[in-house]
């Protein structure tokens, strides 16, 4: 663990300046947005001295549709399925911090059923997701196709059990303030549980085929390095802050929902590449199958909305109040302004993808320009959720 | 963790003249914050960073609100001398009168810091700066030289309300295009009707369709006249 206090001169949290040899001359070059490892519209303006990168900046925003503004307008219930939009990757887990944030501006409480389904729900909604990021990271490096098929073929089964929970594979709109839209039955428990039973045998076949392969090994050890220090300090969540090897994952921290009941490790990353954090999320993976497994045992039966929430003529009172909890890809935070009137007046939303995007350039810098789609890879960035 | 008084006390020690302010939160969420003097802020944000106790090494969320100016109508009863006449003789009388009084008190944009503690896993510590005003004097300090998370936060607040961050090494645009004027977020912001407007040959065939039809009416009347 780093200690809060370091040894601080000025601009030490930023990667020093590359000081370009002099010979030749200076290219520049946009990167996208139209690129296909940038996962969506992106664009990185590099600097290039001959391969080596000097300069690197990101611009995004061709996404933007202030879904923050949005809110204001719309009543409390109204924003749940906007949510589904920002990272439409892990959508489930966009509701559980809405809901989470809204829940204790109004000091909602949830049953334990409902509790118990949203654990499954964001456990299910994180093994897809890192299942098929680390597909994607494998395919931007130019293994084409397979390990992403191989990825998408678990993802495909887990998207089919919320089409059949919820009615959308991806777009889920199921929690609500005070507990979940619908019950799930035995026989979805069932196929859940078969499902979740196959993951182990994917994750194995997956690392056979890929951890002690050379030429990934050889693309993606010792490329990218962040520093402890300086994730803390930008703030960055998720994967890429536990790959440095800082313990700091919110189900642990805050305790949210029923997570101080199960039991699981939080796997740490020594290096802080591009390695680490490929190899973090199929630990991470793992630990999501062992919270299931515990999950799908205990799931007690009871109600799954809180019979004193109001649905219609929701209207918190005056206040405000921020829910944050452990996405796939970081801390996601609502912050939320209540003015005793039906919608909010202010929401905001803390990404934790555009907020993991600023230490794009120190990662970068001094690194071949092939590296930086691998970088980009590992951070792991849903365009929907940067630009909101 | 410390409570809010111990924090605002520790702070009040360490920075003289702070002048931290207790925001209550009335919700149920009872998420106090402290509203810190822009004169005296990085001081104090540098401190909490770097004190051993504290420790609040991670800025998780940084946001924006704009308060607008406020009408406040208030009714005031007062006392008032008032010439009456009693019993036909003109005398000096004291009477309450109620008064409906109306001020405004100006509005101001603000920004508020999520803070947590890596290092001791405690949290959150919310802290407010405020501005001037909403016109002219927008400027607040920025924490990104202390908390590196702030950087593109920051940016995306001074894109879409305006506040302007003094000490912010790349002060941009994020989400908007560069050459935008207005800020989005602003509440009494209204949104131009011709946002992608752009002249085509539609509109050219329209025109020369209308001066068609006056000049064919015009010719049909006073072929009848």
């Amino acid at each position: 663990m780093i200690t809060p206090i370091l040894a601080r001169q000025e601009g030490w949290n930023r990667q020093p300046e590359i000081v370009p040899d002099g010979e030749g001359e200076l290219l520049e070059v946009a990167m996208g947005p139209h690129h296909p490892s940038t996962h969506g519209v992106f664009r990185m303006d590099v600097t290039l001295d001959g391969e080596r990168i000097i300069k690197l900046k990101p611009v995004f925003g061709y996404l933007h549709r202030n879904h923050e503004q949005l809110g204001e307008t719309m009543s409390y219930l109204a924003i749940m399925p906007y949510t589904d939009r920002l990272d439409y990757f892990s959508s489930l887990s966009n509701n559980w911090g809405y809901a989470l944030a809204v829940e204790k501006l109004a000091g909602i409480q949830v049953p334990e059923r409902a509790e118990y389904l949203r654990v499954i729900l964001a456990e299910l909604t994180r093994i897809q997701n890192h299942a098929s990021s680390v597909g994607f990271l494998i395919q931007d490096m130019g293994a084409s196709g397979t390990p992403l098929m191989y990825a998408f073929k678990e993802r495909e089964k887990i998207l089919d059990l919320f089409e059949s929970l919820t009615g959308s594979r991806m777009m889920c709109n199921y929690m609500r303030f005070g507990g979940c839209r619908v019950d799930t039955t035995a026989e979805w428990l069932n196929q859940a549980r078969k499902v979740v039973a196959g993951i182990p045998a994917f994750a194995d076949e997956f690392e056979a085929l890929l951890t002690t392969n050379e030429i990934l090994m050889a693309r993606t050890q010792g490329t990218g390095i962040l520093k402890p220090e300086l994730a803390v300090n930008a703030g960055i969540t998720g994967p890429l802050l536990r790959a440095s090897g800082v313990n700091y994952d919110i189900r642990k921290v805050d305790k949210y929902g029923i997570y101080d009941r199960f039991d699981f490790k939080v796997p740490l990353g020594e290096h802080g590449d591009v390695y680490d954090r490929f190899m973090l999320r199929l630990l991470e993976l793992r630990q999501s199958v062992r919270i299931l497994e515990q999950a799908f045992k205990d799931i007690p039966e009871g109600p799954i909305m809180d019979p004193k929430s109001k649905i219609r003529g929701f209207r918190p009172k005056p206040g405000e109040a921020y829910g944050r909890i452990e996405a796939p890809k970081g801390e996601l935070g609502y912050y939320v302004i209540s003015d005793g009137t039906g919608n909010p007046y202010r929401y905001r939303v803390r990404p934790p993808s555009f907020v993991n995007l600023t230490i794009l350039e120190d990662m970068c810098l001094g690194q071949n320009v092939a590296d930086v789609v691998l970088i980009l890879g590992s951070i792991d960035i849903v365009l929907g959720e940067v630009d909101r | 963790m410390k409570t809010n008084e111990e924090i605002k006390a520790a702070i009040e020690a360490a920075v003289p003249g702070a002048g931290v302010e207790i925001i209550n939160n009335p919700s149920p969420s009872a998420q106090h914050s402290l509203l810190l003097q822009r004169e005296t802020a990085f001081a104090v944000a540098q401190f909490l960073r770097d004190d051993a106790e504290l420790a609040f090494d991670y800025l998780s969320n940084v946001t924006g609100v704009d308060w607008l100016d406020k009408e406040i109508v208030e009714k005031v009863k007062v006392k008032k001398t008032v010439t009456k006449t009693v019993d036909g003789v003109e005398q000096q009388v004291e009477e309450t009168v109620d008064e409906t009084r109306k001020h405004v008190e100006p509005g101001y944009l603000e920004t508020v810091y999520h803070l947590y503690s890596m290092a001791k896993k405690h949290g959150p510590l919310i802290l407010r700066l405020r501005t001037a005003n909403r016109t002219d004097q927008v400027e607040l300090p920025s924490f990104t030289p202390i908390w590196r998370s702030a950087e593109f936060q920051e940016r995306e607040i001074f894109d879409l309300y305006g506040i302007v961050y003094t000490g912010h090494p790349d002060l941009r645009r994020i989400l908007m295009w560069e050459g935008f004027k207005d800020h989005p977020m602003r509440k009494d912001y209204v949104e131009p009707d011709d946002f992608e407007y752009e002249p085509t040959a539609h509109d050219a065939v329209l025109k020369r369709a209308q001066e068609h039809q006056a000049k064919a009416a015009s010719a049909q009347n006073g072929g009848a006249a």
